[in-house]
């Protein structure tokens, strides 16, 4: 593959603005699936979570699922959309072995849900507002894996293995419109967006959300054109971007791409193009124009979804507070500054840390714990930190910290043995052992044993030299195991100084 | 031949609850029957190995004491529309050639619930396309009253089956009068129920929004009773009506005793005479209307201005819809799978499969509806003929302000010849003018037979429509003029239908 030219950020924001549109798909979680009572579920043997109807085999009808109706409503209701009184769905053509119906059930004219905002905020504190066009139901395809070729690339590939578990599960595709304005901020709002879009699916409990199963996948439209130039230029399509800051590099990189063919007198071709995470370049996938023909028309399988008012306020009822307004009271309320606030939004860890505030930890010590020594454990298992410990193990182990109980290293301990499956904070803490010696008679033992190994210490004390005091005071802890508190012995080695 | 298979359904069902016949008698006669006979008939594609066995397990429980449907151990002939669990389900078409399907229709499991035994698959045009039975891709099926003749399709094997003496009943798919128009040129009869009626899950889909599936029988009470059996809501199909249902039976025998002719205000549409008409059966018609006033019933000739445009509206639709639901038989997940020589990609595959899997109609069909989907047709083509089913739903409802049933013939000729029209597309749509607006607008529809056409021999058949969920209207009427037609020739008319297979 031939490496791309590409023009330097700062020239190609100079000569160009960038318009940006997205394309997010969120699979739902609910139970079954869009059409059929399959299970919805991640990582089940391949082919197991089919029925007649996810096969699409002769006869078979689908019927939708009411619980996706709801979520996609609330979802709706979330990005500031309005719910169609009567919506339908429509059946898109194309062959490919993913498809079971050579057909994806989707919404084409009636989407359940149109003419949204959703309100963007940036590490800086600019607001964005990106318009939404419409958010409607679909069914997700299959999973196509090439194999005998490189890399699991369909070129060159032997055979290709198909796995309808997830075919049929249930999706909610967002438009945006075309967001203008962004500017430099062009990436860091591709990101942000599609953070935001995150948290919304999360807080309405409607989908994990996790980009690295493809509960969440986003295509990023870019297209550049001069400054001061009123028609918009050609837009690429970088499809399945798999992670937030993917995304953010994706979209820079295309700018920068996309400046360079123009900068040199060259045209962009519409086309879909493909991230590599590796390298962070995009390549070229299969053209696409307007003109591809899906041969859309109304699904004659199933009735218009009329959800009606009532159901549509009640859930507007239910919604929870907007992400963007969330923020800003939480971030007030737990005094973080707003680097230590960025933190947590991007480790996706505010929920968690609400519980755990909740549950009787301080904020800071929270974020401590959330952003530090679990998320380290968690990006080593490749894991969410989520999924590692309750908020209430969290808060727990925070207290004995506060009550001093634990130190800060004991805590990390206990943080571990607790992931490791050994029982809450107070059992690992017994079990191990773990907890600070507080014991002055014990401490003061380990430090006369410690002078007599070093007695020139005490008279260095006598003479001032403060620092002196390490040598012991290591001393005593690695005699201790770790488990004294090392400002403890420092004052009582320095009381022994100036008693002597 | 055994006198068993002459029976009705609703007297064998009597002589078994009876305990006089034995549902193994009962299905051996007509398993009899069928290899006398389907050599030259070639209703079925397939006879069941399991049937004996099925109608042994009826007669037990009703040995036992158990209380049994009132139709059990009544055999059954389910078109091959229908996904069988038992019998394998082409649709008529070789790109399904041996498909066995893992559960079984709707209709076919509540049939079986009831006691029915299902004792074969009946032939059809392939994918349910076509009106003579010719495009089924292993072979003609044909007409019992004369070999040489079409039995009318897509439903030909099911109608010919029943006309036969193969089967009492039948269960046939009705698109465009696949049910209706089999019934005119084989004597029997035949009911599309109101769309949303029948349930369709477990029918093998040619146009969604038109296909249902209906009762074939010898008489109308007969076919009530089928109908009881099978409709009703099923939640596996959305498009299926969720409201109870009165008794169809309970309306035909109403029909046969009652006076429910007198007054009646039967319509006539205008747009349904002349031109493509044949003589004998525009006269039979007129005939049964005298006899219709006779009774007490008022004719009241209609205007349906855009039924003119049903058979081109529906011949957009119909392949639009088509061309998707027949999307899936890409020999991927099931059904035929041919590798182009040299072998190629799975698009190649796709494509040979389908070469060599479906026949010239169903291709047709395909190209037809892709073309009218295709963008910056579709307004044109598919869109259009959307408002023009609209316009036809209005004359309808106009109509029935008006008059409580419609009344035409069920088709325009009587049984053609196998082969006349096979290379005519055009001449064949046409022989569907009558039945396909009740598609359209989803309206029942039911065809009786009036009588044999003077010229011919041949039967022609009533078509009579009501309004949607009035189909136990159509039973009532139609059971009481299946009486006075009889009690004027003083036989039933299957009974004047040659015998077959020199027996």
């Amino acid at each position: 593959m031939a490496k791309d030219k590409i023009l330097s950020f700062e020239r190609a924001l100079e000569l160009f603005e960038p318009v940006l549109g997205f394309e997010v798909h969120i699979e739902l979680g609910t139970k079954t699936k869009m059409f059929s009572s399959a299970p919805n579920e991640f990582g089940s043997e391949p082919n197991t979570n089919i029925t007649p109807v996810d096969l699409g085999l002769p006869g078979t009808l689908p019927v939708v699922n009411e619980q996706a109706v709801r979520y996609s409503i609330s979802l709706g209701l979330a990005l500031g959309c309005e719910i169609a009184e009567t919506s339908s769905f429509a059946r898109k053509n194309y062959f490919y072995p993913d498809m079971t119906k050579n057909y994806q059930i989707t919404q084409s004219d009636q989407p359940i849900a149109y003419d949204g905002s959703v309100e963007v905020e940036l590490a800086d504190g600019t607001i964005y507002h990106v318009p939404i066009e419409r958010a409607h139901m679909e069914e997700d395809a299959g999973k196509l894996t090439h194999v005998g070729g490189s890399a699991g690339r369909i070129q060159g590939a032997s055979a290709s293995l198909v796995d309808y578990n997830r075919a049929g599960v249930p999706l909610v595709e967002i438009v945006t419109r075309p967001i203008f304005g962004a500017e430099h901020n062009a990436p860091e709002l591709a990101k942000a967006y599609v953070a935001v879009v995150r948290e919304i699916a999360i807080s309405l409990g409607i989908s994990e959300a996790r980009m690295e199963r493809g509960n969440l996948r986003c295509d990023a439209n870019v297209s550049l054109r001069p400054r001061g130039q009123e028609k918009l230029g050609t837009r690429t399509e970088t499809k399945n971007v798999n992670s937030l800051r993917s995304v953010e590099r994706a979209v820079r990189y295309e700018i920068q791409r996309q400046a360079a063919i123009l900068e040199a007198g060259g045209t962009i071709t519409q086309e879909t193009r493909h991230w590599h995470e590796d390298t962070g370049t995009t390549s070229a996938g299969r053209p696409k124009s307007d003109a591809d023909d899906y041969r859309y028309f109304p699904e004659p399988d199933l009735l218009p979804v009329v959800p009606g008012r009532e159901l549509i306020e009640q859930l507007r009822s239910e919604l929870p507070e907007a992400p963007a307004a969330r923020n800003r009271r939480l971030k007030g309320e737990w005094g973080f500054t707003d680097l230590e606030f960025q933190d947590v939004v991007n480790g996706g860890l505010l929920a968690e840390i609400s519980a755990t505030v909740a549950a009787g930890a301080t904020a800071q010590a929270a974020r401590k714990w959330w952003t530090g020594e679990i998320s380290r454990i968690a990006n080593t298992q490749g894991v969410d930190a989520a999924s590692l410990i309750s908020p209430e193990n969290v808060a727990a182990t925070a207290k004995l910290v506060e009550a001093g109980t634990l130190t800060d290293k004991l805590a990390r301990q206990v943080i571990e043995g607790v992931i490791a499956g050994e029982g809450s904070p107070q059992e690992v803490v017994d079990a191990r052992g773990l907890a600070v010696v507080s014991d002055d008679g014990a401490l003061i033992a380990a430090i006369d044993e410690a002078l007599a190994a070093q007695p020139d210490i005490l008279e260095k004390l006598r003479e001032g030299k403060v620092q002196a005091a390490g040598a012991v005071i290591g001393a005593v802890m690695k005699a201790m195991k770790g488990q004294a508190d090392a400002a403890r012995v420092r004052e009582l080695l320095l009381e022994r100084a100036a008693q002597a | 031949m055994s006198e068993l298979i002459r029976l009705s359904a609703a007297e064998l069902a009597a002589k078994l609850s009876a305990g006089e016949v034995s549902a193994v008698e009962a299905t051996q006669a007509h398993l009899d029957r069928i290899a006398a006979v389907d050599g030259d008939v070639h209703a079925f594609l397939h006879v069941s190995d399991s049937a004996l066995e099925t109608a042994r397990g009826i007669d037990e429980r009703r040995a036992a004491g158990e209380q049994l449907h009132e139709l059990a151990g009544v055999p059954l002939a389910v078109k091959d529309v229908l996904v069988t669990t038992d019998m394998p389900s082409t649709s008529g078409s070789k790109i399904l050639e041996g498909y066995m399907s893992p559960f079984d229709a709707t209709v076919v499991e509540r049939a079986r619930a009831a006691g029915l035994i299902a004792i074969g698959k009946t032939n059809m045009d392939e994918f349910a396309m076509g009106s003579s039975t010719e495009h089924s891709a292993y072979g003609p099926t044909h007409n019992p009253w004369d070999l040489t003749r079409i039995p009318g399709g897509s439903g030909g094997g099911s109608a010919a089956a029943v006309a036969a003496f193969e089967a009492p009943l039948a269960l046939g798919s009705d698109t465009g009068g696949s049910i209706r128009q089999p019934a005119h040129v084989t004597g029997t009869v035949g009911v599309k129920p109101t769309y949303g009626g029948v349930s369709r899950y477990g029918s093998i889909a040619l146009a969604s929004s038109l296909d249902q599936v209906g009762p074939v029988t010898r008489t109308v009470l007969d076919a009530a009773l089928l109908h009881d059996v099978i409709g009703g809501h099923d939640a596996r199909d959305s498009t299926s009506i969720p409201e109870s249902w009165v008794l169809m039976a309970a309306a035909a025998r109403e029909g046969q005793s009652g006076e429910v002719l007198k007054g009646l205000r039967v319509g006539v549409v205008k747009q349904f005479s002349g031109e493509g008409f044949q003589a004998g059966v525009e006269q039979r018609f007129a005939e049964t209307l005298t006899l219709l006033q006779g009774a007490g019933a008022e004719i009241v000739e209609i205007d349906a201005p855009h039924f003119e445009y049903a058979v081109a509206a529906y011949y957009l639709i119909l392949p639009a819809e088509a061309s998707s639901n027949l999307a899936r038989y890409d020999s991927v997940r099931f059904g035929l799978r041919v590798h182009p020589q040299g072998g190629g990609t799975v698009e190649d595959v796709m494509a040979a499969t389908r070469e060599a899997g479906f026949g010239p109609e169903v291709k047709r069909r395909i190209i037809l509806g892709t073309y009218a989907l295709s963008s910056g047709y579709y307004d044109a083509y598919y869109g259009s003929a959307q408002k023009v089913r609209t316009l036809i739903q209005r004359d309808f409802n106009a109509a029935f302000e008006q008059v409580d049933v419609i009344a035409s013939p069920s088709a325009p000729t009587t049984a053609f010849k196998l082969g006349e029209r096979i290379n005519d597309p055009l001449a064949m749509y046409l022989n569907d003018i009558t039945t396909i607006p009740a598609n359209l607008a989803g309206v029942p529809g039911i065809s009786i037979p009036m009588g044999l056409a003077p010229e011919d021999g041949l039967p022609t058949g009533l078509q009579l429509m009501a309004p949607a969920r009035a189909d136990d209207r159509l039973y009532r009427v139609a059971a009481a003029i299946e009486a006075r037609l009889e009690s004027g020739w003083g036989h039933t008319l299957i009974s004047q239908a040659p015998a077959l297979g020199g027996k």
